[in-house]
């Protein structure tokens, strides 16, 4: 049954094929990065200045509120879940992901759910301006009438992040070619395997606390409200039990895609294979145990403080074992800097200053001085944009000519990482000292002395925002044609994806490969 | 082995767009109409729902029937199954977990006791009982408060026993059906499969009953405060859940009265459906352990 995609249009709505899905998911995740993007850089535009200049401050509450969760639940996920759908299939040696149907409504519910999301921006009262945390009492006392739109998109978005988890955990342990054990996987699908088994925990718990926000908003129950006897504060253990979990969703499978570019870069095979598994198993298990170090200026007990800072910092080991892998797989390699390998390299990097600033965080006393303050907004970025956006660009570049049968262009690789690279320091470096400083989080004006770090941020955002241009014409460009890449694409790496042509035909291993 | 001849992709198919235009239309339309406007929406996007997964169930059947279904295609039905069950735990683990944290922190905190006794301060007169009688605002506001709790509540060994018993049946019974289809007896599997969907009929019957009596005579409402929150959207849930059980288990009824789907070696659809009964009785026994008699 050889045979390539139906023609038109009606293709991409109807379509069963993994390879199409995994395409859907990337451009989508793609257009809302730029969205997200774009409220990110009318927050930076803002604050450029001291004083209003720009947006009224309601407006910038529902830019913050919006640019997170775009980026979160329109770009992230989606784009690991676009390269999953690619990718996995192909890795182990499957001829498609095990619930195809699934798998197509999964990813359409998704532009549905984002258009219901984006048009709160134009209802009355406007989008909600609580937070991408979204917060009781503010959202749901104070909430504009739009929470009641926001929570149903939530509500489906996490339907569709359910069975395109499921859908990745059957293909994984039910789909695999003969001889491809658990630990001959690559780790891009074993990272794929633990992340999947979070969303699967974790995004009905989200469901529940948006459940309780609506029946505490239009059915009067109490969740949320101590004159019922109910708790602010049980919002914030029931949201971060979902919220912890959620971020390590975002940076796991980003592990996973780094352990793939650097050995074939540095012409070695991967540093402690297993590990990373064990390692990438632990952070999960401990990401569902921290959760309230999100919350430490909440007013817990001295013991809960205690435990959920010991047990915050043990992600450190698990960590650091990870970091230790990857330099090792470099150390006296004969690497070469294609874009790949540099935003990976940026990547472990970058990463890991995101990951000290978390363990500055974690310290509970410490985190008194630097809760809700750019300091945390610092760490995060340096964590998301590194750590996820990074990664998922080194991914699409390597694996770029693989999909399309062409090679993007080098240079220009380079030179989007370099502004990247540049714009991304430029951003977030300069929000530590501000933290520091005491300037907080989610405001349009601040004091004077904040001015210029203020001002650096911004123009790094621009640079970082205008790079992104120089991607997407790449992508394009590789996309319409270019020089014809090989099957093997770089020099000897390693995986079943490498095997099959350049570009992958429609359906890739009909008939199961053998692993040794 | 995964060759496509024996694990089957299906061509393209119209079932995943118009099922996202259903779940779309009942999203939009349920927020439409909590927000004060038309309904239409709503029940639109459910027909629409129904609809299509009406022919996306009679698909799969089809294919199965053709002999398209693989056993390891029939594994990825069995994998899929048994995850969406254990999303469905996690679903309830909120509740319960929200439940928790009321009765160990909350409420003895706003009552004074222990490190954060402090808020106290901000409801003073109240006192920490379970269940919760007077919120506190009632304590703060007397007959001007808002928040009143119930009258009385729910006595765990009447209706809640009744029903802790039809439910433990039916799990009972719908295992004896399940014996009876792997000896390949369809007789014995249709009457104890009636059997089931009677008892659940039953359990859903004494739940309304119960609610009636609650909201009518107790005072006992969504509205009552923590306690009628979490009494409410636990028994609700878990109602909502009987509900769409004893459906599937209806619908798996018909299958076999009427088309004769089941074989002994081959009934994924039927097991599926029992699997939640189970999962819907064991999530039961905890509301009747955690919400009824340790509630009281």
């Amino acid at each position: 049954m050889a045979h390539g995609p139906k023609p038109g249009f009606t293709r991409w709505l109807y379509t069963t094929n993994h390879k199409d899905i995994g395409s859907m998911y990337l451009w989508f995740s793609f257009a809302m990065f730029l969205l997200g993007g774009c409220m990110a850089l009318v927050i930076r535009a803002e604050l450029f200045q001291p004083g209003l200049q720009i947006v009224q401050p309601g407006f910038f509450n529902q830019m913050t509120t919006m640019h997170g969760l775009i980026m979160v639940f329109g770009a992230v996920m989606p784009a690991f879940v676009g390269l999953a759908n690619w990718m996995v299939p192909m890795m182990i040696g499957a001829p498609d992901m095990a619930l195809p149907r699934m798998n197509n409504w999964s990813f359409w519910i998704l532009p549905f759910a984002f258009a219901m999301l984006v048009s709160t921006l134009f209802m009355e009262g406007g989008a909600p301006d609580f937070g991408w945390t979204f917060y009781a009492p503010l959202s749901t006392e104070y909430a504009p009438p739009s929470v009641t739109f926001f929570i149903f998109a939530v509500h489906i978005m996490g339907a569709s992040s359910i069975m395109g988890a499921i859908n990745i955990v059957a293909t994984i342990l039910n789909m695999r070619a003969p001889g491809m054990t658990l630990m001959k996987m690559p780790l891009f699908v074993w990272t794929w395997l633990i992340t999947a088994y979070l969303l699967i925990a974790v995004m009905p718990v989200l469901a529940g606390v948006v459940t309780m926000m609506l029946m505490d908003i239009h059915f009067g129950t109490s969740f949320f409200s101590a004159a019922g006897g109910g708790d602010p504060v049980l919002f914030q253990h029931v949201f971060w039990f979902f919220g912890h979990p959620e971020v390590y969703i975002m940076i796991l499978p980003a592990f996973g895609i780094v352990s793939a570019i650097i050995p074939t870069f540095a012409r070695k095979p991967l540093f402690g294979y297993s590990s990373m598994v064990y390692a990438t198993a632990s952070i999960a298990f401990l990401s569902f145990i921290v959760w309230a170090h999100h919350m430490f200026t909440v007013g817990m007990p001295i013991a809960g403080e205690l435990f959920f800072m010991y047990a915050t910092m043990l992600i450190a080991v698990p960590t650091g074992v990870k970091v230790f892998n990857w330099v090792t797989t470099m150390f006296r390699g004969s690497m070469t800097f294609e874009t790949p390998m540099l935003f990976s390299i940026a990547f472990v990097i970058l990463f890991t200053i995101g990951g000290f600033s978390g363990l500055m965080l974690a310290i509970a006393p410490a985190d008194f001085q630097y809760h809700d303050t750019y300091f945390v907004v610092a760490h995060f970025h340096y964590v998301l944009v590194p750590g996820a956006i990074f990664s998922i660009t080194a991914g699409v570049y390597y694996w770029l000519p693989k999909w399309t049968g062409n090679m993007y262009n080098e240079s220009m690789g380079k030179v989007h990482f370099w502004l990247a690279f540049v714009g991304l320091n430029v951003t977030f470096f300069p929000m530590h000292f501000v933290g520091l400083a005491g300037m907080p989080r989610r405001i349009p004006d601040y004091a004077l002395q904040f001015a210029d770090f203020n001002q650096i941020a911004s123009v790094g955002a621009f640079l970082f925002g205008a790079a992104q241009i120089l991607f997407l014409f790449n992508v394009i460009r590789t996309v319409r044609g270019g020089k014809k890449a090989t099957d093997e694409v770089w020099e000897n790496p390693e995986g079943l994806e490498w095997s099959v042509p350049s570009p992958a035909p429609y359906h890739t291993f009909s008939t199961p490969p053998v692993v040794r | 082995m995964a060759t496509e001849s024996s694990y089957y992709v299906p061509e393209q198919s119209r079932l995943p767009i118009f099922a996202t235009i259903g779940i779309f239309l009942m999203a939009f339309g349920a927020a439409t109409w909590i927000n004060g406007g038309s309904s239409y929406i709503f029940f639109a996007g459910s027909l629409a729902m129904a609809t299509v997964l009406w022919f996306w169930f009679a698909a799969v059947i089809k294919e199965n029937m053709q002999g398209l279904n693989s056993d390891q295609l029939k594994r990825s039905y069995v994998w899929g199954m048994g995850w969406f069950i254990f999303s469905e735990v996690m679903f309830f683990a909120a509740f319960f977990g929200a439940l928790y944290y009321i009765r160990t922190f909350t409420l003895p905190w706003l009552g004074g006791e222990g490190d954060r006794g402090s808020s106290n301060m901000l409801w003073e007169g109240f006192q920490n009982t379970w269940p919760l009688m007077v919120t506190p605002e009632q304590a703060v506001s007397g007959d001007a408060a808002k928040v009143v709790g119930p009258k009385g509540i729910i006595d765990p060994w009447h209706l809640p026993l009744i029903n802790t018993v039809l439910l433990l049946a039916s799990s009972v019974t719908v295992h004896i059906a399940h014996v009876y289809l792997k000896k390949g007896n369809r007789k014995g599997f249709n009457w104890w499969l009636t059997a089931t969907v009677a008892l659940g009929g039953a359990f859903l019957f004494f739940q309304v009953e119960e609610y009636l009596e609650a909201y009518q005579h107790l005072g006992l409402t969504l509205e009552s405060g923590i306690y009628g929150t979490t009494f409410f959207m636990l028994t609700g849930f878990h109602g909502m859940h009987v509900t769409l059980g004893t459906i599937m288990l209806l619908i798996m009824l018909l299958r076999s009265v009427i088309a004769n789907h089941f074989k002994p070696d081959d009934h994924f659809g039927f097991e599926a459906a029992s699997w939640y009964w189970h999962f819907v009785d064991v999530v039961w026994v905890g509301l009747f352990i955690f919400v009824y008699v340790l509630g009281a």
